[in-house]
């Protein structure tokens, strides 16, 4: 005869779960306070730069008040000033190049991963990372003396055409006379912004070729197998699986445009007016504005670049977390850097 | 043509829907409304077999056609510049003969081809079209500057000599940049002191610790990665010159430079430090090493190229800042190596400086020394690229061979050791 047994449970203290405890060596502890200082210092010093901006930043803002985000003048001693319009600027020439860039890195990336062949691809990898380290100035350089000859031309046939549309008028320029100055094309919006793209287009074009080339290779060949043709493959796979990369890429380089200072110095011709003709002469930016600036060193007038720099700072800050957060949270982005 | 004309159909009422799926495919075309039956029946002639469609590679008829295309496109395209209408421009010729081009290679394609192919050839050729755009620009800009440079470059007295006693209109064989050339490298070691322990000692923290304040110090280390250099700079200037009183230096330049290399080289060494398997590390432990031994002995070495090529691209993007060295280092034009005391210059600013002046000899002057910028850039990243690369813990050849002696040697060792111990 038998039955079940149901051991007894031993009468006393219920088990509880052992608590387990790590305990470090000397030699670990101090290893792992010597990391741990250099997290602080460097959290220091981030954290000392943002501070400081920040607290520098306020006598101008307080003299300046809301006027500081509507007056386009920069005339601190007579306390008129306000980044109207260089933070136009800032935005407009990140715009075009943003949008010149953009086009030309998908198709880039797309055709690192998926055209080219196979023993090109390293070596298209190293030119797109080649691109992304050519100093800023070298692009500016190559703007002022070589691009914008040809932009000019460029810049008259979209006037000529889209005069129509407000943000390709140009004032006082008149396309349709042979011979018309071409120099209220010059120093412009437009041709900052192309050379801006070229800085754009090799970190954007890493991010997404990052990503593209992580497509599962199951669902390629499975779309492949359905029949699909390459483009229809990259059009039913690849920018779905890219999506968030591709706007993630997109973001990190808008924030780089943001920022981007000695080209745009040496392209523009600096206006304090707020321009949105973006083909015509004069611009500006916030970067450049500092650059240009710094040397008039009253407490005042270095408070209120470093006014325009904070708000620069917030606004590259949010799109890079933008980005950041697009990026992770894709299902490419898992183990991507950006 | 449907079966419900051939005579031997007999059609009966029956509700569309209600048909019976049909073998065939022409009960696709036939006419719902008019209900009908019809005896499925097999085509006569066999089908051929699908044939699977080619995916990339080019065939004979692929490259006739572009070959035709482009033909055709530029010999439209320069009849309508010079006959037909009034278009002229370079880059409008271009532009025109590429769509002209796109357009004929489609219409030739649609004739052998179905639409999804001739869509899918046509955005190949894009694709293509953009990435030669690109490389094309970044070959027109390496170029560029070599060839407006080139003059100045080939005296010799470029690379000796500095700008202390050459004037704005002196010859090329007079002066150079032999200064710009020193503070960059000056500028460069001093932030690398700065940068390299702290940077990497930084990441190690991130990758081997847990906790709030690591992941406080990421998110601060990602916030700064958006920093506008120029930023960086007005910091620098702010706080080191103006109110700590310092004059303008090499050692202030360098500052900038750190804080602005600093987050690159922290979030690029800890993306590497993270490839490294976890299983190396628990090996190590297991075998009793104290993390600091773990870290020191396997972390960083299985990490070492990464790492090289991390702090490499930090330093092509450090040495290329122009906008924080002229905020911080004051800009000098004789040789000046001492970075605490007077100002000094770097290549970038050097060239930035030369560019603003006035007259094309200066102007030479900046695109050589943006020559020689753009070639220090050059072999730094050949050398990140030699040395990265290769995913954590793979060797090189000849590491593969050093840690082949070194176990033979081991091997050597144990089995003296055991024969002596019996």
């Amino acid at each position: 005869m038998s039955s079940t047994f149901i051991p007894e449970t031993p009468a006393g203290a219920p088990a509880t779960p052992r608590t387990l405890e790590t305990k470090l060596v000397r030699s670990d502890q101090i290893f792992r306070r010597g990391v741990a200082m250099s997290g602080v210092v460097v959290l220091m010093i981030m954290g000392a730069v943002g501070l400081f901006l920040t607290l520098k930043a306020v006598p101008a803002l307080r003299e300046a008040g809301f006027g500081f985000f509507s007056t386009a003048d920069w005339e601190v001693s007579r306390g008129k000033f306000g980044i109207a319009a260089v933070l136009t600027g800032t935005i407009l020439i990140a715009a075009v190049a943003v949008s010149v860039a953009l086009p030309i890195s998908i198709a880039t990336a797309l055709f690192i991963t998926e055209v080219a062949p196979v023993w090109m691809r390293s070596w298209l990898v190293a030119l797109v990372d080649l691109m992304a380290a050519v100093p800023s100035v070298v692009y500016g350089l190559w703007g002022l003396f070589l691009l914008q000859g040809q932009a000019v031309g460029v810049a008259r046939f979209i006037n000529s055409w889209f005069d129509w549309i407000p943000l390709f008028h140009v004032n006082g320029a008149d396309p349709n006379s042979p011979l018309a100055s071409a120099s209220v094309y010059t120093a412009s919006t437009f041709i900052a912004g192309i050379v801006v793209a070229m800085m754009v287009m090799p970190i954007q074009c890493v991010v997404m070729r990052e990503v593209f080339s992580q497509v599962p290779i199951g669902e390629r060949e499975g779309a492949f197998a359905l029949g699909a043709t390459r483009w229809g493959m990259i059009r039913a796979v690849t920018l779905p699986f890219g999506r968030g990369g591709m706007i993630g890429g997109t973001m990190l380089g808008l924030g780089r445009a943001l920022g981007e200072t000695i080209a745009v110095v040496l392209i523009i011709s600096p206006l304090f007016k707020i321009n949105f003709h973006i083909l015509q002469v004069g611009s500006n930016s916030v970067s450049s504005l500092i650059a240009i600036r710094y040397v008039e060193s009253t407490p005042m007038s270095l408070s209120a670049l470093m006014a325009a720099g904070l708000v620069l700072f917030m606004i590259t800050l949010v799109v890079n977390f933008t980005a950041s957060w697009f990026v992770a949270r894709s299902r490419s982005g898992a183990g991507s850097e950006a | 043509m449907s079966l419900l004309d051939t005579p031997g159909a007999t059609p009966i009422e029956m509700a569309p829907s209600a048909q019976p799926a049909a073998y065939d495919p022409v009960w696709a075309a036939a006419d719902p409304n008019q209900p009908a039956t019809v005896l499925p029946s097999r085509p006569a002639a066999a089908r051929t077999p699908a044939q699977p469609r080619p995916i990339g590679g080019l065939s004979r008829a692929d490259l006739l056609m572009m070959v035709g295309a482009a033909v055709s496109s530029l010999c439209i395209t320069m009849l309508l510049f010079g006959r037909l209408t009034p278009l002229k421009g370079k880059f409008g010729f271009v532009l025109v003969a590429f769509v002209l081009y796109l357009v004929v290679y489609a219409v030739l394609s649609s004739l052998t081809e179905r639409n999804t192919a001739v869509v899918d050839k046509v955005m190949s050729i894009a694709f293509t079209a953009a990435a030669l755009v690109a490389f094309f620009a970044l070959a027109s800009v390496i170029l560029y500057v070599f060839i407006k440079g080139w003059q100045a470059f080939t005296n010799w007295n470029f690379f000796t000599e500095d700008m202390s006693s050459t004037g704005p209109l002196d010859p090329l064989s007079q002066g150079g940049v032999a200064h710009a050339i020193v503070g960059t490298l000056i500028m460069m070691t001093i932030s690398l002191i700065i940068t390299v322990p702290l940077g990497i000692a930084c990441a190690v923290y991130l990758n081997e610790t847990r906790g709030k304040f690591a992941n406080l110090v990421r998110t601060i280390v990602t916030a700064m990665t958006a920093l506008p250099s120029i930023l960086a700079g007005l910091f620098i200037f702010i706080t080191w010159i103006l109110i700590l009183g310092f004059r303008p230096s090499g050692f202030a330049a360098s500052l900038a430079i750190s804080i602005m290399m600093l987050p690159i080289i922290i979030r690029a060494s800890d993306v590497v430090l993270r490839l490294v398997p976890g299983n190396l590390r628990e090996a190590s432990a297991a075998l009793g090493a104290p993390q600091w031994r773990t870290v020191w002995h396997v972390v960083l070495p299985t990490a070492r190229s990464g790492l090289t090529t991390a702090v490499i691209l930090g330093v092509a993007r450090g040495v290329g800042e122009t906008a924080p060295v002229l905020l911080t280092a004051g800009a000098a034009n004789a040789m000046n190596v001492n970075p605490t005391a007077d100002p000094m210059i770097s290549l970038p600013l050097a060239a930035y400086n030369f560019v603003k002046a006035p007259g094309e000899i200066l102007h030479a002057r900046g695109f050589a020394a943006a020559a020689v910028l753009m070639l220090l850039v050059l072999v730094l990243f050949t050398v990140a690229r030699i040395l990265g690369g290769r995913p954590a813990g793979r060797l090189s050849k000849r590491q593969t061979r050093k840690a082949a002696a070194q176990s033979l040697d081991d091997l050597a060792r144990i089995e003296a050791l055991s024969t002596g111990s019996k």
